[in-house]
């Protein structure tokens, strides 16, 4: 990932606008966590050294058991000490749970295991988030299956996605680069591969694009490569493998034309249609072996798209 | 009851609790604390080593990334599992069933618990629980994590209602045990032991008690409920029937979170006793220790929202559970002065037991300071499910709770099992276990700030490094707990026998009970007519014990 500024041995570099502030934050806390262990462990040591038992009947050469004014100062100063990372913490919790008044929305559909991204003049964008630089951006976030988590390491900021309502994250990205997305919430198999980035472009090149609809001008235009840029990009890779092996759902290579064993006993053919049905409603027929999971793509691709995936299938020999 | 006859019988000749009775069936139906403390004890331990074998399997997975020694599916079971035995049959139950079951009694001068049929019950029920939860990891193992999230665990495949109605089963046991310590301090102290002689173990074990009563019926609802959605289909938790996924982290957290001292607190009790007694001194600052032990089971109910900042519950709900959080922070960091300031002149003997409590305090203070990052908004964002927090946890439960474990396990082997183990050994494995400890964990903070998440079964290249010195770390600490296991084993075999205060400590089990005791632990009822750790001022004289050695 392209790094702006910022970060350092702990954190990832600062790519957003609170970036630069949580991390003053962090190093707060840092430095407190430094100076109360030392304070703690070289204490314990010197005292085990100092005050070693020699002698096997060695008595302790003090019994000093309570002190009021000890006992006070080692309550009273880390309470402040707490209290300023509550007050601290939350001023900034506000600013980054509260998003501009003109931030560009773009709606974040969470499934297993991939990321769509929808934008206000109807565009769709899978796996890949594009913004303008040094715009403010706020991701209204819905999951279709269970719980995700959007995490941008590079941007600080994380929310939960939770089916049956939205939740909303926003960031304001400093300069043109590309960013890591993670999935934080675990949800199955391919939680670790449920990734995606975020592109910051420069505003004029972002409008462009955008304008267009993010048409991909580097596409291809023969099917079966662009059959195979949608199974990626539409998280097919998940759950099909194109090799041979066997995952959350059963390979594609070869399938084309053979006779699939269905769990109802039945028997299908696999050919066009067959491929069509099981992208618009995977679950009529289920192939023997695997559980209902597929989610339905109805409404998602268009029929130049399904094509494109069918030349591709068909390519894997 | 037959046995009541038998015990009679046996104490007449003065023989030890082993000796009382024999054979296999004495000990199924014993109502000994001291014997059922000690199958306790062999099944956390099992449990322990069993859910470190888990957590072995997890670390080779990911010492490359993609697939290295078994499928995501597997992984994800692993990472349950361990989560799962290493909270349930493990930590909740190890120091108060298994050391507590055995000392509390002892500590007080009674002859045992208040119930002592309640007492083996709640030992069955937790052996039923673990029988339940080995057959679920059979019979199609579960994927959920340990925290059983909804939706995802109302949908997924696999035994999960088996799994929750064994979490549910063995939140029984725990119930038991703790309303039977509850009973046993305010009923069946030794004439003399008022509240403020009591050791803090035993505070430690009464806030924890306390706990357990009160907030382990919410987990068995909430898993109830889970089951019933599963099973029944019930729209509670899951959106697709109408449910709300986000009440499930409530429910899960407010028992959870409390949990979290359930498994810390008799940790911080066990380290109390072992200072004291490895230094010689009497414990500075008694009283806030004690309060601070309370302080710290009422507060620690109102903190669960923690857990939740990046959920999608209110800002200001968060804003309150920070607030909160830092308030429970307060107590755990008196107790570390506390402890330190105990040493200070003291007579201190780095014996393997207070190598475990020097291990306690310095993890411990590592675990409760991170927790600041967590406990602030601002960073938590960033931080929250991933490495970091996995750090953390493991600083604060195993650098904490294991450490005090196996510190309590070494300082009361000898009073338990009457026999010595092999000093030199001994340290070595604790050593091994804390550097290996650090180097496990350790580089995890760093994974987690630098924005690696949490169960994960495959990785970016760029964390690889750091992965793979983790998993080097689970190794050394596998030696070290391999060698703790040949001389345990051997000391139980061959080791030289103990006498009755081999550490010169001066609670009731050390001063006024054989090693190991005899069956109704005391041969007259003692008398407690000091402070605890009542170690003399220079010039004093020492009060003699009543055990000749
Ligand atoms: C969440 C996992 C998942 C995702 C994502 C997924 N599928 Fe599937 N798919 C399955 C499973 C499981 C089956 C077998 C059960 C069934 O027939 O529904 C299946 C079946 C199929 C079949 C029938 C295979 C046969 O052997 O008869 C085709 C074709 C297919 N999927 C194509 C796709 C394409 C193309 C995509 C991406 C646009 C995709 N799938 C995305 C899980 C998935
Ligand atoms: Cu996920
Ligand atoms: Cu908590």
């Amino acid at each position: 990932m392209s790094s702006p500024n910022g970060g350092g041995f702990w954190m990832p570099p600062q790519a957003s606008t609170v970036a630069a502030e949580v991390d003053s934050l962090f190093d707060f806390i840092l430095y407190l966590n430094y100076f109360f262990f030392a304070l703690i462990t070289v204490l314990a040591i010197y005292f085990a050294m100092k005050y070693r038992r020699r002698r096997a009947d060695q008595e302790a050469a003090g019994q000093l058991d309570h002190s009021m004014k000890l006992e006070w100062t080692w309550t009273v100063i880390p309470s402040l000490f707490l209290f300023v990372l509550f007050v601290w913490g939350f001023r900034l919790f506000l600013d980054m749970s509260t998003p501009p008044a003109d931030a560009l929305e773009v709606r974040v559909i969470a499934k297993k295991w991939d990321w769509r991204f929808e934008y206000a003049n109807g565009a769709k964008t899978y796996g890949e988030l594009i913004v303008p630089e040094k715009q403010a951006v706020k991701l209204v976030m819905a999951s279709e299956d269970v719980l995700h988590s959007f995490f941008v390491p590079d941007f600080r900021v994380k929310q939960d996605v939770v089916p049956g309502r939205y939740t909303t994250l926003w960031f304001e990205a400093l300069a043109p680069g590309t960013h890591q997305v993670f999935c934080t919430e675990y949800c199955g198999t391919k939680h670790s591969g449920m990734l995606a980035t975020v592109t910051v472009l420069p505003p004029d090149e972002f409008k462009k694009r955008y304008d267009s609809g993010f048409e991909d001008p580097n596409a291809p235009k023969d099917p079966v490569a662009a059959g195979q840029q949608l199974f990626t990009q539409r998280g097919c890779m998940a759950c099909h493998s194109v090799d041979g092996t066997k995952g959350v759902g059963p390979t594609l290579k070869g399938i084309w034309d053979a006779e699939e064993k269905m769990a109802d006993g039945s028997s299908v053919k696999v050919d066009d249609n067959y491929i069509r049905e099981s992208l618009m409603d995977p679950n009529a027929k289920l192939v023997a072996g695997f559980g209902p999971v597929m989610p339905s793509f109805k409404g998602q691709l268009d029929d130049q798209q399904v094509n494109d995936l069918i030349a591709f299938i068909k390519s894997l020999k | 009851m037959s046995a009541s006859n038998s015990d009679t019988h046996a104490h007449a000749h003065g023989g030890n609790y082993f000796e009382a009775a024999r054979g296999l069936k004495s000990w199924l139906i014993t109502l000994d604390h001291k014997r059922i403390g000690v199958m306790y004890l062999f099944w956390v331990i099992a449990a322990f080593l069993f859910g470190g074998l888990l957590a072995l399997g997890v670390r080779l997975e990911l010492w490359a990334p993609g697939e290295t020694i078994m499928s995501a599916d597997t992984y994800n079971r692993f990472f349950t599992l361990h989560g799962l035995v290493m909270v349930f049959l493990f930590i909740i139950p190890g120091i108060p069933a298994a050391l507590g079951n055995f000392v509390l009694p002892l500590q007080l001068g009674a002859k045992d618990v208040a119930f002592p049929r309640l007492n083996l019950l709640s030992f069955y029920i937790y052996v039923v629980g673990t029988c339940m939860a080995l057959y679920s990891t059979i019979a199609g193992g579960v994927d959920t994590g340990w925290t059983f999230y909804t939706p995802y665990s109302a949908t997924t495949g696999g035994s999960v209602v088996m799994m929750t109605l064994s979490a549910f089963i063995l939140g029984f046991s725990s119930i038991l045990t703790g309303l039977n310590f509850i009973v046993t301090v305010h009923k069946m102290r030794a004439p003399g032991m008022s509240w403020y002689r009591m050791p803090l173990l035993i505070w430690a074990l009464y806030a924890t008690s306390i706990i357990q009563v009160m907030a382990t019926p919410v987990l068995g609802i909430t898993l109830l409920l889970l089951a019933m959605e599963r099973a029944l289909g019930i729209g509670i938790f899951d959106p697709a029937l109408g449910g709300d996924p986000v009440l499930f982290q409530h429910f899960f957290w407010f028992y959870s979170h409390p949990a979290v001292y359930i498994m810390i607190l008799p940790g911080m009790g066990v380290v109390s006793e072992l200072i004291a007694t490895f230094s010689r001194k009497r414990i500075f600052g008694y009283r806030s220790i004690a309060f601070s032990s309370l302080a710290i089971a009422i507060i620690s109910f109102l903190v669960w929202g923690h857990h939740m900042f990046v959920s999608g519950q209110s800002v200001y709900a968060g804003m309150i559970f920070s607030f909160l959080t830092f308030l429970v922070a307060i107590p755990s960091a008196i107790k570390v002065f506390n402890w330190t300031a105990t040493l200070y002149q003291g007579s201190i003997s780095m014996q393997t037991p207070m190598i475990w409590a020097f291990s306690f305090l310095i993890l411990f203070t590592i675990g409760g300071l991170t927790g600041l990052f967590l406990g602030t908004l601002g960073t938590d964002v960033h931080l929250h499910d991933t490495y970091f927090v996995v750090a953390h946890f493991h600083y604060v439960m195993m650098g904490g709770t294991v450490m005090a474990f196996f510190g309590g396990v070494h300082y009361w082997w000898p009073k338990i099992f009457g026999r010595m183990y092999n000093e030199a050994l001994a340290k070595i494995s604790a050593v091994l276990v804390f550097v290996g400890f650090n180097v496990t964990f350790f580089t995890q903070f760093v994974l987690g700030t630098r924005g690696m998440p949490r169960r994960y079964y495959n990785y970016l290249p760029e964390f690889e490094t750091l992965h793979k010195v983790s998993t080097m770390g689970v190794l050394i600490i596998g030696l070290g707990v391999t060698i703790m296991v040949l001389y345990l084993a051997k000391s139980l075999l061959s080791g030289e026998k103990a006498v009755a205060n081999p550490w010169g400590a001066k609670t009731l089990e050390w001063t006024h009970a054989a090693s190991p005791p005899v069956l109704h632990n005391f041969d007259e009822t003692p008398v407690v007519e000091e402070p605890p750790y009542h170690y003399p001022a220079p010039g004093e004289e020492s009060r003699p014990t009543k055990v000749p050695a």
